[in-house]
């Protein structure tokens, strides 16, 4: 017979083995020698956790009192792996690419990073796991009793109780808390819990081989066995069978431990696939032997046996100490293992969402200059884990263990899937808001308090018994275990069903209610279109962020030399020399998922915020999220464009209309007014030549004067021809250009004589400042003087004022070089200023000097010589401004 | 969800062979789950009659469920493998 203190022995180098198992695989992580750590068959058996102690000892005793219903436990967690594509794909999907700590951390993040989410259900998940851990320090304690072979004693109970719980502690700190990996995986614990996974299996394996081949003799034997047995006939209620096969297939999904070596230690793709086929696999090996067990210790073992406890006595009552002992280790792992990870899950998110928020809060606007952030995690971390096992231990301590603690096992599952719906919501529905979830997780934690957990303390421990008879104040409608008068009910059942289904129907109808805010939809997006988007939306406006204000944060949290690594790295992506990259969107999004790793979400984002100033969306994310507006908005102003558009080109079109026709109106009058211009000399000519043919006594002074005037007239048809030609050839491009230099002032002085010479009897007062005229040019100067010699007559012959005045302004400016012909005359009537440069225009209908030519020759030949002509409205009088190309005029000074 | 509003490339409605073969076998082992969870609610039958189902013929019936949606499961997985189109790498996404 074992003694206690062998078994103390035992015990205590079947952990140091587990320390030594997990210390190796944290050297050989810490050395980068991953690849045998990350195997999909370790991934698979950590999953195991889900078998605890509970599991281990309590199916056997289940089975004794409901007969199969205990295989619905493993039978709901069996179809959500074989049902990997549908739901846990995606969940570990999200959990690599979001950076994904806890489920706490997933529901925060899902909905806008929010920390009161986070907060609500780390509670729930404390609340729900603290008993739990209590049950695997219970059935450790019971078990050593059973080698004890004394009657129970309370003191000795606890004493064990209290120093499993200080080791597993011990353990939990060393290898949990070793590093605040970026990852949060844990090597370590993953190999140790792989290793507790093969030997709680081979345990049970073996007792149930014993069972079966040595005392029953054989299959066919056992078979027989079971059917002669109280447990012979199928006897398990319908609506518990489908209801636990649900509420274990939800509780697998959301249990704060199972999340943790589910999503958060998960690698790779090719983990779960294996785990898809091999876990299930798992769970039907551990269940296989349960019900013979169970059998056979009916058969074997005096009335009143523990039956929670026969995987023990069992093998202890046919003398097998060693298979005793393994079993032992089996139930022992199964509780080690459960406990130990259950502490890492709950610290994290404590930790994340409790403490780390708090301590910033006190901290306020000192995230960049106070002390090193990752001894306050670790501390956090480690505080969090002790105190999570002693809120274990204390409960054990209180409720004194025995039959309440047995039953909470499932009222612990039905308290943690209440995050069921805000978990699927969250992955497969954009609409899903954080109103939403915050009501749902309310209205179902409520509900699972009033209804199961309360009073799974015994009815009138904490609710009084009125509460179940009448209800509350004599409410029926009200009494916890008939909700809405529904009576009759198997109680788990009721809970199960009623917290569920408020919680669905207040998460859904509160989502369709609410709007979410800019994080949320863009979280929401990523989360739902995780296949389709493995980049994640920006969040970090460019802003004010310093880099070395984030460096220092970083360095505080990742560690120096990673943190300058990731540094680093950024820089060199944007291609910058040195080490520290420009605070982009991108690097600020990727160095927040990087510390979210380590903190959470929630408190990632509010310690980058607190450096970056809080902008927490960036307009193309606001953009991105209101999509539909912009689009609309800029359909709407395109429209708009269009129609303005429109009305211009119609105002154009108007505008061109108007003009020809004032051309076509034009040209008829220069018809007419050529003909006549034309006739006029003719007839004069005709008339005089007439004379000198016919009258013979002329005298030779009329002849004289007669014959100058057929000359005159002749010269006046000549020069019109003349223009005519010279406009042809000018439009057609055929001229040729004289280019010369010269100075300005000569060509202005030629001009001013050639019109004085001209017409002696208006005159007209030319103001020139010569000082500005020196300057060279290289053009045509003959055609240059023809211009000019235009424009000056043109203000002689079309000035209106008493006294004639012309101003000739030279200057200089960019375009070039600028000279400007102004009198004090009543100027160019606006409707005609678009036309005085088009050929046949005349300005007013009085006084014949030109066929109106003149300025459309002018407009010609300054746009031969490269310049431009142009009449200068609002001035004095009429205004025209010829300039002359810069390069032209300065190449010459 | 049923509207995919993926900008970019479009989807091309017919696939070849190997892809078909592929998405058919994602097809089965997303209703491999459903035929377990059918197969595992039979029980909810055997409460009817008048004489209950002996226990062994239970435990029989549902271990042997429980092995043949195992091996379904890893048959399947393994199909995946094989048929896994090369350039993609998994990334696709059926629907």
């Amino acid at each position: 017979m074992t003694t206690l203190n062998a078994l103390a022995a035992i015990s205590v180098a079947y952990v140091a083995l587990l320390f030594a198992v997990a210390f190796v695989a944290e050297r050989a992580a810490y050395r980068g020698h991953t690849g045998w750590l990350r195997a999909p068959i370790v991934y698979t058996l950590s999953l195991s956790i889900y078998c605890t102690a509970w599991t281990f000892y309590g199916a056997v005793g289940s089975a004794v009192r409901n007969g199969l219903e205990y295989l619905t436990i493993y039978l709901g967690p069996s179809l959500v792996l074989i049902g990997w594509w549908w739901i846990l794909r995606k969940l570990v999907r999200i959990g690599r690419a979001q950076r994904i700590t806890s489920v706490a951390d997933l529901i925060s993040s899902r909905y806008g990073k929010s920390n009161l989410l986070g907060i609500g259900v780390t509670i729930l998940a404390v609340i729900g796991t603290t008993p739990y851990i209590a049950l695997q320090l219970q059935s450790v304690t019971l078990s050593v009793e059973v080698f004890a072979q004394t009657a129970p004693q309370p003191e000795h109970e606890r004493y064990t109780a209290f120093w499993v719980a200080a080791g597993l502690a011990v353990f939990t700190v060393i290898f949990g808390t070793r590093n605040l990996d970026a990852n949060e995986r844990h090597h370590g614990v993953v190999m140790a819990i792989a290793v507790e996974a093969v030997v709680k299996l081979a345990a049970l394996l073996a007792v149930g081989g014993f069972v079966v081949w040595g005392i029953a003799g054989g299959v066919g034997q056992v078979l027989e066995r079971i059917d002669a047995s109280d447990l012979g006939h199928w006897d398990v209620s319908g609506g518990r069978w489908a209801g636990l096969m649900l509420l274990s297939a939800a509780a697998f999904l959301c249990l704060p431990r199972m999340f943790q070596v589910l999503v958060v230690e998960n690698d790779n793709d090719e983990q779960l696939r294996m785990a898809a086929w091999a876990f299930p696999l798992y769970l039907m090996m551990m269940s296989l032997f349960i019900v013979p067990i169970a059998v056979v210790g009916l058969d074997v073992l005096p009335e009143g046996s523990n039956p929670d406890l026969f995987v023990l006595t069992v093998p202890l009552a046919f003398g097998q100490d060693q298979l005793a002992l393994l079993s032992f280790l089996g139930g022992f792992s199964s509780a080690t293992s459960m406990v130990i990870v259950a502490a890492i899950a709950l610290s994290t998110m404590v930790s994340n969402h409790i403490v780390m928020p708090i301590w910033l809060r006190l901290q306020e606007g000192a995230a960049s200059v106070s002390g090193d952030v990752r001894a306050v995690v670790l501390l956090s971390r480690r505080l969090s884990i002790a105190g999570v096992l002693l809120l274990g231990y204390l409960y054990y301590a209180v409720s004194g263990g025995g039959e309440a603690l047995a039953v909470i096992g499932l009222v612990s599952f039905t308290g943690v899937a209440q995050v069921l719906p805000a978990m699927l919501g969250g992955i497969f529905w954009r609409g899903a808001t954080r109103i939403g979830a915050l009501s749902g997780l309310t209205v179902g934690f409520v509900v699972w308090l009033y209804t199961l957990y309360l009073p799974s303390f015994g009815s009138g421990m904490v609710l009084p018994q009125p509460f179940f008879e009448t209800g509350p104040l004599g409410l029926s409608w009200l009494n916890p275990h008939a909700l809405f008068g529904i009576d009759g009910l198997d109680p788990l059942l009721h809970a199960v069903l009623w917290s569920l289904s408020l919680n669905t129907l207040a998460f859904f109808a509160a989502s369709l209610m609410s709007f979410p805010s800019p994080l949320e939809r863009l979280q929401g997006a990523q989360f739902v279109n995780v296949q389709q988007t493995p980049g994640s939306a920006r969040s970090w406006s460019h802003s004010t962020a310093q880099s070395e204000d984030l460096m220092v944060m970083a360095q505080r949290i990742l560690g120096a030399s990673e943190a300058q690594a990731l540094f680093q790295r950024a820089a060199e992506e944007q291609g910058l020399e040195g080490h520290l990259p420009e605070p982009t969107p991108a690097f600020l999004q990727a160095l927040e998922r990087e510390l979210s790793g380590s903190v959470g979400a929630a408190t990632a984002h509010a310690m980058v915020g607190q450096i970056t100033g809080g902008m927490a969306v960036s307009v193309e994310d606001l953009m991105a999220v209101a999509d539909e507006t912009a689009q609309m908005m800029e359909y709407s102003a395109r429209l708009k464009a269009q129609s303005d558009e429109l009305a211009r080109t119609a105002a154009q079109l108007r505008a061109a209309n108007d003009k020809m026709t004032r051309l076509s109106v034009q040209k008829d009058a220069f018809l007419s007014q050529i003909s006549h211009e034309l006739r006029t000399p003719m007839t004069s000519i005709r008339a005089f030549s007439e004379i000198l043919r016919d009258a013979e006594e002329l005298g030779d002074a009329d002849r004289n004067r007669y014959a100058s005037i057929i000359h005159g007239e002749a010269i006046r048809l000549t020069r019109l021809l003349d223009d005519l030609l010279d406009l042809s050839v000018l439009e057609n491009g055929q001229v040729k250009l004289d280019m010369a230099e010269g100075r300005l002032e000569d060509v202005l002085d030629r001009a001013v004589a050639a019109v004085s010479a001209d017409l002696g009897d208006r005159s007209l007062a030319i103001r020139r400042d010569r000082t500005t005229e020196q300057v060279w040019l290289r053009t045509d100067l003959e055609r240059l003087s023809q211009v000019f010699i235009n424009l000056i007559a043109n203000a002689r012959k079309y000035c209106d004022a008493a006294e004639p005045e012309l101003e000739i302004r030279v200057s200089s400016d960019a375009q070039g070089l600028v000279v400007d012909f102004i009198d004090n005359g009543s100027g160019v009537s606006p409707e005609a200023q678009d036309v005085i440069f088009e050929k046949f225009a005349r300005v007013g209908e009085m006084k014949a000097g030109g066929a109106g030519l003149g300025l459309a020759i002018c407009r010609q030949i300054v746009t031969r010589l490269g310049g431009e002509i142009l009449y200068l409205p609002d001035q004095r009088g009429a205004a025209f401004r010829v300039i002359l190309p810069a390069p032209q005029a300065l190449a010459a000074q | 969800m049923s509207i995919d509003p993926a900008p970019g490339p479009r989807r091309p409605l017919f696939v070849e062979r190997q892809t078909y073969r592929r998405r058919r076998l994602v097809d089965a082992a997303r209703a491999l789950p459903l035929l377990g969870l059918l197969l595992w609610c039979v029980p909810l039958l055997w409460l009817i009659p008048e004489e209950p189902l002996p226990t062994s013929t239970a435990l029989v019936y549902l271990f042997v469920v429980w092995a043949g949606l195992v091996v379904g499961a890893a048959a399947m997985i393994f199909a995946l493998r094989r048929a896994r189109p090369i350039e993609t790498g998994g990334t696709e996404r059926p629907r």
